[in-house]
């Protein structure tokens, strides 16, 4: 096969895709004023999306907070300054690690299972029985999905950062030596020092998140409604879901801290 | 009354329909029939808007589909039924649900009345005693009769079946076929039926249509395909056919 063509070809797939999942966007939130008719859907998804996720959102977060101690701890006592741990601890939670984590795992759980759930619906012409009814796939199928996990990613990443935050606390008090005392009044000056009322560590955690889960939801819905093929295409959905999700929240993580603490 | 003049369609690297053209009076049911992947299917999604035709017209009663714009596709539509292989039902919606989404969603009718409307449909293709159910919980063929009494809740002109006894048994089959015959008659309904059944043919159709590599092979009413010495007609509607 020619190299140049194949690239052409490669390419011009992968726009396509994003210009889908573009289009999907903007007429998500076109779709926005009729929420209040999907609210039944929005409270199931929201349910669904927040049970399925926590458990493993909250074992990650702390063992990630722990490790972040444990390595931050292990050179600062080298300097003899495990006094900063907290803050180190706090800020990395809050800034990048809360949000990225809670992401990606609602990435492989949530998402793969919407992208299964409206890739089975597509390959077995449910979207196209909601066409035929003259009810519209984006208000009834993906608006309410979207919106839930607009909402549960940013809960789930203030649980996320508390529990990272007090997984470090164990570290750092049984392994490094650190007063807990001293430990949680550095994580909670680091994180009001800025002296707004939302701390910008927390807001601009939280606008990740927000973006992340909104992210997902959408880039799982546009794999699930661009399914075909049977099984295989389901499972192909499901796939370039997580894929597409779990690259985008690296891709934009980067983008929001680069703006925020470099540009802005 | 349908009317498709020329459609040609392209789906990814294989021309599905090649100058198709057809009529379906009002009143009648039409069957269409033909090999796989000749475009059976493809021409009802043309028919509901689903697909758009690269070349040619289509009509119902007059008005240009393919012209149509999104709200013009959500009207037309309110005035037809279809109804999927395997019924289409939504998983997580009961039987009953599934068959006032169509009103619901639209808001039409008070929910006494639509109570009312949802339990009439479901007597007449005999589902009314599983109304609460789950479609994960009913065979096949119940999904298929909950698929048709959603497609006529609405009250439509026209009812699109897409293969209605794929994988039934005769006895499921032969109850479906009588369903769609009876809806004919007693709703005045126009039918368009892709379908390889021959018994399907002869017991719901008025008017059969065979198509070859993307257009009509021959076409004529029942009894003038049953006789004929066409091939298409012998292989589809001859003896030892279904």
């Amino acid at each position: 096969m020619n190299p140049l063509a194949a690239t052409t070809r490669l390419i011009h797939a992968r726009t396509s895709d994003a210009g889908y999942v573009c289009g999907l966007m903007l007429r998500t939130a076109m779709a926005l004023p009729r929420l209040h008719h999907r609210l039944r859907f929005l409270l199931d998804n929201a349910f669904n999306a927040g049970v399925r996720a926590l458990p493993v959102t909250l074992i990650v977060a702390a063992f990630a907070g722990a490790i972040l101690a444990m390595q931050t701890g292990i050179e600062l006592r080298r300097f003899g300054d495990t006094a900063v741990l907290g803050t180190i601890t706090a800020l990395s939670m809050c800034r990048e690690m809360g949000p990225f984590i809670t992401g990606v795992i609602l990435a492989a759980t949530v998402g793969s299972s919407i992208a299964a759930e409206l890739g089975t619906m597509k390959v077995s012409d449910e979207v196209d029985a909601l066409e035929v009814m003259s009810i519209d796939p984006i208000d009834y199928l993906v608006l309410p999905r979207v919106i839930a996990l607009a909402v549960m990613c940013p809960t789930l990443t203030v649980l996320s950062n508390l529990i990272g935050i007090y997984g470090g606390s164990i570290i750092a008090e049984q392994n490094l030596g650190v007063a807990p005392d001293l430990y949680w009044v550095s994580a909670i000056e680091a994180l009001t020092s800025s002296g707004t009322l939302v701390p910008k560590e927390v807001y601009v955690g939280l606008l990740k998140s927000l973006v992340f889960g909104v992210t997902i939801a959408t880039v799982s819905c546009a794999a699930g409604l661009r399914a075909s093929g049977g099984a295989l295409g389901v499972g192909l959905a499901v796939q370039t879901a997580v894929r597409n999700s779990v690259i985008l929240i690296i891709v934009l993580g980067f983008v929001i801290t680069w703006f925020f603490y470099f540009l802005a | 009354m349908i009317e498709i003049d020329n459609v040609h369609k392209r789906l990814g690297d294989r021309d599905i329909l090649r100058g198709l053209t057809l009529r379906v009076p009002k009143g009648v049911n039409f069957v269409l029939m033909g090999p796989s992947g000749t475009g059976k299917s493809v021409t009802l999604k043309h028919v509901i808007g689903i697909f758009r035709p690269d070349q040619g017209d289509l009509r119902v009663d007059g008005q240009d589909v393919a012209a149509m714009n999104r709200s013009e596709l959500m009207n037309l539509r309110k005035r037809m039924g279809y109804l999927f292989q395997n019924g289409a039902l939504i998983n997580w919606l009961s039987v009953a649900e599934n068959v006032a989404l169509p009103l619901k969603e639209h808001g039409r009718l008070p929910k006494s009345e639509l109570d009312e409307r949802v339990h009439q449909v479901l007597k007449l293709v005999g589902m009314d005693h599983a109304a609460r159910q789950s479609p994960s919980d009913i065979s096949g063929g119940m999904k298929l009769r909950a698929g048709l009494a959603r497609a006529l809740i609405t009250r439509p002109e026209y009812v699109l079946y897409d293969e209605p006894n794929a994988g039934l048994d005769p006895i499921i089959s032969q109850q479906i076929h009588e369903l769609i015959a009876e809806v004919r008659d007693t709703l005045s309904v126009t039918g368009l039926i892709v379908t390889h059944s021959r018994a399907c043919a002869t017991q719901c159709g008025d008017r059969i249509g065979i198509l070859e590599d993307g257009r009509l092979g021959v076409e004529g009413s029942v009894d003038e395909i049953v006789a004929s010495e066409h091939p298409l007609a012998r292989a589809f509607m001859g003896e030892g056919a279904d």
